[in-house]
């Protein structure tokens, strides 16, 4: 590899995905920047006495951090952002992680300083404004999902996940029993058998049938009165919609167990139908998902839970509540059945005004459209692409998005799903997921979200086709991709065996003494002085 | 409005291209029984102009740290945030990103998290970190999963001087772990005569705790380690300038609340859940780390590694279930640590500990106003007993221009914390001294 920019092949028709780096370009970390008496903060003179704190409790030794200028943490990160691929810029299309346009105007909201310099234990008085948008917040999400009340304290989906099976938990202690056991599909997305252990849960499997779906009949015979519950998604994670559901959450309550809705794939069905009307007694939502809050490179999101009425009492607390009286907006605590408290505070509150703005800017008919679109996009895109990557269950209709499969062009060409999403790269976009869900061979599950116009579909079909025929006429291209991108085919098995997850620690004496104002340590090891 | 792009002739061709002749046939699938028949009971969708009406109307009716001067703490800390931070992290190759599943075009973020790694172990002294959790509270409940994991060893001890939200957070987890904190009662405020016996897992001790005083934490530790436990430290992150890091002490677990490191108030959250501990314990970290390795051209690079551990991986047998994090909340927290390298996190520190002392000597002037804990050292935050109830003179001060604090059960409900960050200047705290004069008197 020269570091050279290499032709992608598809001139002018996408952009470049990363800027590559130069050949003579080796990006250091930021203490590779470090000199020492370097310096980019500054404060103004302290207007108070100096005050000694105990000795046996003082640090000895200052930490590693860079000594930088200001001018080098800008360019640094700078940098490092452009090394980066978002949403903003270009398709974005991976499967069950629904990455679509994040609005500008959320950002806006969200950086108010109203919002955003609030402390979360002012008084309630003085915090009005952001009660009454976590209350109206509340309720919009109740009615799009079909609940009676929701938290929307969990920090993203797996915490949801977590607080729905607590409270699926806390039901049935207050019956006598907690239960022993909670099915998940064979599909299902790896947190949701994670959080059924943290819940003090034993996961058994529910096998898909041919076409896709909940096996009813297998699902029947594992039920029983230990069973407190069954997770699903719908439409399922391979994109189809459970058309049995309402037999489904009614034999699961037929042993009084709960039925949890997965929200990962609510965007396919908003306005349409909703979890609570297919017979969902607890349902979660990814907000960074659904209603387009920004990822931020693996979070923060926020994983609101709803329940049914019989729930409710079982929520965790704090609540936000509305005086009927006053108007007014208040926290409270006193719940004897709740759950307790999952978040320190109240959640991700930033990411919940973006989501505010999200389903409010949108409205009724907005969201309605919004999975109009999503669903239209991926049928679009699935049809396009389905003689090169056929369904992997081509009997249903996919929703909002479809599970592909490369297992014929690997048989055919040795070329495997992971090649095509590598050379997808160089062609100009991201890739789709890959390899999930596990119950598919060379699985390409591919989202490409309503905000992705025609023409953009129409490339990203052009180029998994290019693919497939490269894979037929030089297979080596695909073995080979990516070669545009800053850098390789990373080796991930060296990097579990020979453990590096941090820089070199700086030869500890070599460091000035706290309260000493000028240190004059050594250069730093791994410095390029 | 939508962000959708299609105008009625794409949906025409587009369905036509998919031989369908209607959208409703797409939702075909769905039991005609299931299907929504009337629209959301929600309001007619809106310009931006509107929305951003109405969330302005929203803020307008919270009153900031910007209008009120904040000495509330408890967890949450009004220090300043420099431009640089959020001029960076918020980017939008960062902010609009996925999880880092693809390495050759996230190489920005994985790297940016190799230096928060790094950092976080270069404050703490522990040798490894993960690449960020929710928050604070979160983190802890993470902690004691890891801690826990000596067959025998169950019970899990935690400090009276640990944050009541994170040991309320503590019982709510341990409902599905299967433990109930037990709480060991403090001696003036810290300290505490913990029993470790062979059946116990961990000791918790929050330093400085959640009164804002220094804790014993060398000796209590000790006292884990030769019952057997492990020592996991609470800490601030901001402290480690002047205080000892906790592997110092002897914590085998850190973790922390990462808000204070440039990440804005945010009434609660988007905050950074911090955690840290030594390499044996790599393998039983939750959530996400990157490494360094190579690409097949001998160029260095990063990735997510030990994915084993993790739930997409591992399943029921992940080591958590956490899959999105708070990612950018640690991308900010790295560009904050660098902005202050290890000079500037020493300055700040002393510039707490300097304007805590100067307070709490102005406000114990006021007739009636104690220290609670006379003559026990504390860091940034301290708490003082009022000859009112606290809520009620906190309200008062509202009134006055301050979050004068935040308001304790201790000596009857008539104590507050006071937090003093390096943004408060001299100033503003005699402001508050004469102030809370006016309304105790």
């Amino acid at each position: 590899m020269t570091g050279e920019p290499r032709e992608s092949g598809l001139d002018g028709r996408v952009g470049a995905p990363v800027r590559t780096q130069g050949p003579a370009e080796r990006l250091g970390t930021i203490r590779d920047l470090s000199r020492p008496g370097r310096r980019a903060y500054s404060f103004p003179a302290l207007d108070v006495p100096e005050r000694v704190l105990p000795d046996d409790q003082a640090r000895r030794s200052r930490p590693g951090l860079p000594e930088v200028a200001e001018r080098d943490v800008v360019s640094h990160y700078t940098r490092l952002s452009q090394l980066n691929y978002g949403v903003d810029t270009g398709v974005y299309p991976l499967g069950s992680c629904s990455m679509k346009y994040n609005p500008k105007v959320a950002e806006v909201a969200a950086q108010l300083p109203g919002f955003q310099r609030l402390h979360p234990r002012q008084p309630e008085g003085t915090a009005q404004g952001a009660l009454e948008l976590l209350w109206r917040l509340e309720r919009a999400l109740c009615e799009v999902t079909g609940m009676a009340r929701a938290t929307l304290q969990p920090p993203a989906g797996a915490c949801g996940e977590l607080t729905g099976l607590l409270i699926m938990r806390a039901h049935h202690a207050k019956g006598g029993n907690p239960r022993r056991k909670v099915a998940i599909p064979d599909s299902a997305h790896g947190t949701n058998p994670a959080s059924v252990r943290l819940a003090g849960y034993e996961a058994v499997h529910v096998p898909s049938d041919a076409r896709g779906l909940v096996d009813v009949v297998a699902l029947e015979k594992l039920l029983d009165e230990e069973v407190a519950g069954l997770m699903l998604t719908n439409p399922n994670t391979l994109g189809l919609f459970e058309q049995e559901i309402e037999r489904i959450t009614e034999v699961v309550h037929g042993v009084g167990g709960l039925v949890y809705y997965d929200g990962a794939n609510l965007n396919a069905i908003l306005g349409r139908t909703r979890p609570g009307d297919m017979g969902f007694d607890i349902v979660h939502i990814n907000t960074h998902k659904t209603f387009a809050t920004p990822h931020g490179g693996g979070g923060p999101g926020a994983g609101p839970v709803g329940v049914t009425a019989e729930l409710v009492p079982l929520l965790p607390v704090p609540r936000v509540d509305r005086d009927e009286d006053t108007g007014a907006f208040r926290l409270h605590e006193d719940e004897p059945d709740s759950i307790g408290r999952m978040h320190g505070f109240l959640g991700n509150f930033g990411v919940l005004v973006r989501a505010y703005a999200y389903v409010f800017l949108h409205g009724r008919d907005g969201l309605k459209e919004v999975a109009e679109c999503s669903v239209l996009n991926a049928n679009y895109l699935a049809a396009a692409i389905a003689d090169e990557f056929p369904a992997a269950y081509p009997d249903g209709r996919p929703m909002h998005e479809f599970v592909a499969t490369a297992r014929r062009l690997k048989e055919r060409t040795g070329v495997r799903a992971v090649d095509v999403a590598k050379r997808l790269i160089d062609l100009g976009y991201h890739p789709s997921t890959v390899y999930f869900p596990l119950v598919v061979e060379e699985a390409m599950m591919v989202e490409p979200t309503e905000t992705e116009s025609r023409e953009t579909l129409d490339g990203l079909a052009e180029a998994f086709r290019r693919a497939h025929r490269e894979a037929h006429d030089d297979p080596q291209i695909l073995h080979e991709a990516p070669v545009t991108t800053p850098v390789r085919r990373l080796d991930e098995a060296r990097a579990a065996r020979q453990l590096k997850l941090r820089w070199d620690p700086a030869d500890q004496s070599a460091r000035a003494t706290p309260g000493s104002r000028r240190p004059t340590a050594a250069p730093i090891p791994g410095s390029r002085s | 409005m939508t962000f959708a792009p299609h105008t009625d002739d794409d949906v025409r061709g587009m369905l036509e291209a998919i031989g369908l002749g209607s959208v409703d046939d797409l939702f075909a699938q769905i039991p005609p029984s299931l299907r929504l028949d009337r629209p959301l009971d929600l309001p007619d969708g809106v310009s931006e102009m509107e929305i951003l009406a109405d969330l302005r109307r929203l803020a307008a009716r919270n009153r900031d740290a910007d209008e009120l001067v904040c000495f509330a703490g408890a967890g949450a800390y009004d220090h300043f945030v420099p431009s640089v931070v959020w001029a960076l992290a918020g980017r939008s190759e960062f902010y609009t990103s996925y999880t880092p599943y693809q390495p050759e075009l996230s190489q920005g973020v994985l790297q940016a998290l190799f230096e928060y790694q790094s950092m976080i172990c270069e404050l703490t002294g522990l040798e490894v970190s993960n690449a960020s959790l929710y928050d604070g509270a979160t983190a802890l409940a993470e902690a004691v999963n890891l801690a826990r994991s000596s067959p025998g060893r169950e019970r899990v001890l935690v400090s009276a001087g640990v944050d009541r939200r994170y040991v309320d957070t503590l019982r709510t987890f341990g409902r599905g772990a299967g433990y109930e904190p037990e709480i060991v009662q403090t001696e003036g405020g810290r300290g505490g005569d913990p029993i470790v016996t062979d059946d116990v897992a961990c000791l918790i001790v929050q330093h400085p705790n959640r009164l804002g005083l220094l804790e014993p934490a060398r000796e209590l530790f000790d006292r884990a380690h030769a019952g057997g436990a492990r020592a996991i430290e609470v800490f601030d992150p901001l402290s480690l300038g002047v205080l000892a890091p906790p592997g110092e002490l002897g914590a085998d677990i850190a973790v922390a609340e990462g808000q204070p490191l440039g990440n804005h108030l945010n009434f609660g959250g988007p905050y950074l859940g911090i955690i840290a501990t030594r390499l044996e314990h790599v393998r039983r970290l939750p959530g996400r780390i990157v490494g360094e390795t190579v690409d097949v051209d001998g160029r260095l690079g990063y990735v997510l590694t030990l994915q084993a551990r993790e739930q997409h991986i591992r399943r029921e047998r992940a080591t958590s279930n956490i899959c999105t994090n708070q990612t950018l909340m640690a991308i900010a927290a790295t560009v904050y640590l660098a902005w202050l390298g290890p000079e500037g996190l020493e300055e700040l520190g002393r510039r707490c500990a300097a304007k805590a002392a100067y307070a709490a000597e102005r406000l114990t002037e006021v007739p009636g106003v104690e220290l609670l804990f006379p003559g026990e050292p504390f860091f940034k935050e301290f708490p003082v007993v009022l000859p009112r109830p606290a809520t009620e003179v906190l309200d008062a001060l509202v009134g006055r221009g301050y979050l004068g604090g935040v308001a304790l059960e201790e000596a009857d409900g008539h104590a507050v914390l006071v937090a003093v960050t390096e943004r408060r200047t001299r100033e503003e705290i005699d402001g508050l001294a004469l102030s809370l004069k006016e309304v105790v008197s």
